[in-house]
């Protein structure tokens, strides 16, 4: 497995405060790689100093054998990046978006024509080809942005937040997309917030939380290492007090959000016939996710 | 390890495809621009030239009109590249995010920011040849020296284009931008000898004028609509060169900066 991005003690810092906090990655060829975390982790931060849009404070980084930043312009040639907010050129059509972009790689006209057919096919736009970006939708910009991440045929992608804002249908579209691109060997790195859209797309995660990696590894490692295998959600009016009362009898640990409480335990048996009892109660027995994860490790309050 | 913000420009010639992306958009809407070039100053020239030139002597040896059409030139040239580099600019800067897209590609922000100049500095060639055609159509050169107006709108571009991303690489938003126009344009224009000889003004104010660039360009360019060669020229293309290539780097290094955030 040859690695291609290899990151040793991230630093930076913004204000006196440190946004991101001795960051180790090791990225390998192929796979798809998810960096996790509430909103202000320092996800962001740590795709731009990977690829070499910000300098670190202090920390070594190597993106495709090329020193970050110093060598971030050779890098770049084989890098796509999907950003976080849309900035597609207003002005042009779908395919002058292409055709522009391509020209920064330094690609002539007619290659980037040559690739035209097949990136608008990708992306589902080949109807779209001369109509102007402000009347596509939020899917089709979503999708055109990552056409646009790959006219140069990058070896790594960097995807900021894919699918954020995005319908169900729109959302499992861009999945399809990232997978089929991993499966012909290109690396992903993508940030994001949706626990479903980690599971399902990311060979590895790591979950950030205050700037700093608080685990990682594969999503079923990530529930294995950090929480209970089962889950009982217990709620309506009575959940809370019956929570009070009854939950540490029955459960490894419990925790009260609002009217719900999470039931974590290793055997769900005892604490469902418990519950059985209480005909008041309503719940939900399920297997533990990476939503649990994220939220015992990062926690369950509002970060704004 | 820190970047080094005041680290000088690194020039290439992959500011191009920005350029050639910059073009592409104006082409879009070519048609209200060229308009806008050529209406501007013909109603200035038409409208002062002969309404208030009527009641006014020659001037410096020359008609109202045709002492006005020199600083028209300028003054087109100098508004041309002031727009381009604070609205447009700062619309790719910051509005449409144009700069990040790009930034992300092989493309770094010394490349952006020359391309930035070298557009704004193309659409007052632009507006120079509008207003030369004028000038010409109205019989108020004719000598093949009036040519030289256009590398000289070319300098002009160039140098205000430089001091303009100054101020959109300062700007919190648009509104900003009426201090420079207020601030900065507005009294250049009326120091620099675009409406009235410089020496009509009180010597201190002369004295200012002298340092300003919209001076020297217009010392250059009203011999050349009068079939003459400039008198100090090499001191006005230095002092003209000099503003456009301070502006470069210390906007550069202000946007090297700001984008660092």
């Amino acid at each position: 497995m040859s690695i291609v991005i290899q990151a040793q003690g991230l630093l930076k810092i913004y204000a006196g405060q440190r946004v991101v906090d001795g960051i180790n990655l090791d990225i390998v060829r192929g796979e798809c790689f998810g960096l996790l975390g509430p909103n202000g982790a320092g996800k962001t931060t740590t795709l731009r100093l990977l690829l070499g849009l910000i300098a670190p404070d202090a920390g070594e980084i190597s993106l495709l054998g090329q020193a970050i930043p110093q060598q971030a312009r050779e890098a770049r040639l084989r890098i796509g990046v999907v950003p976080q907010m849309d900035n597609l050129d207003p002005d042009f059509t779908v395919a002058e978006n292409l055709l522009v972009y391509g020209r920064y790689f330094g690609m002539t006209d007619a290659a980037i024509e040559a690739r035209l057919p097949e990136l608008l096919e990708f992306a589902n736009l080949a109807h779209k080809r001369d109509v102007k970006v402000p009347t596509l939708s939020g899917g089709m910009k979503r999708r055109l942005t990552l056409a646009r991440a790959l006219v140069n045929d990058p070896d790594v992608i960097f995807l900021d937040e894919p699918t954020t804002g995005l319908d169900p249908q729109a959302r499992h579209l861009i999945w399809q997309r990232l997978r089929e691109l991993t499966a012909r060997g290109k690396t992903l790195v993508l940030t994001t917030h949706f626990m479903d859209e980690a599971e399902r797309l990311c060979h590895r995660l790591a979950v950030m939380d205050n700037g700093r990696i608080i685990s990682s590894g594969t999503p079923r490692e990530l529930i294995a290492d950090n929480i209970e295998p089962q889950v009982v959600e217990v709620f309506g009016e009575h959940a809370a007090a019956w929570a009070q009362n009854h939950a540490a009898q029955h459960a490894e640990r419990f925790e009260l959000s609002g009217e719900s409480v999470f039931c974590y335990v290793r055997d769900a048996h005892p604490l469902l016939h418990e519950l059985q009892q209480h005909p008041e109660l309503r719940y939900v027995h399920r297997p533990a996710n990476l939503e649990d994860v994220f939220l015992k490790l990062t926690g369950r309050e509002m970060r704004e | 390890m820190k970047t080094n913000h005041y680290a000088l420009p690194q020039l290439s010639l992959r500011f191009l495809p920005i350029w050639r992306r910059n073009y592409m958009v104006w082409k879009k809407m070519a048609g209200p621009s060229i308009l806008g070039h050529l209406a501007d100053p013909v109603i200035y020239m038409l409208g002062l030239g002969y309404g208030l030139g009527g009641m006014l002597p020659e001037i410096s040896g020359m008609s109202y009109i045709a002492f006005l059409s020199a600083g028209t030139v300028c003054y087109s040239t100098m508004n041309s590249a002031s727009f381009e580099a604070l609205y447009s600019g700062f619309a790719r800067m910051h509005e449409q995010r144009t700069w990040e897209a790009i930034l992300n590609t092989p493309i770094t922000l010394d490349d952006i920011v020359l391309s930035e100049i070298a557009w704004a500095a193309s659409k007052s060639v632009l507006s120079g040849i509008a207003v030369l055609l004028v000038i010409w159509i109205l019989g108020l050169a004719h000598s093949p020296l009036s040519l030289w107006i256009i590398p000289l709108s070319l300098l002009v571009g160039l140098c205000f284009a430089s001091l303009g991303l100054i101020v959109t690489a300062l700007a919190p938003g648009y509104e900003f931008f009426m201090y420079y126009f207020t601030l900065v344009i507005t009294p250049m224009t009326l120091l620099c000898g675009v409406f009235f000889p410089v020496d009509q003004l009180p010597a201190a104010l002369q004295t200012v004028s002298a340092m300003l660039p919209l001076t020297h360009a217009v010392d250059l360019a009203r011999p050349l609509l009068n079939n003459a060669i400039p008198v100090n020229f090499m001191a006005d293309i230095a002092v003209l060169t000099g503003y456009a290539l301070a502006g470069f780097y210390v906007s550069l290094v202000l946007f090297r900066r700001r984008l660092a955030q």
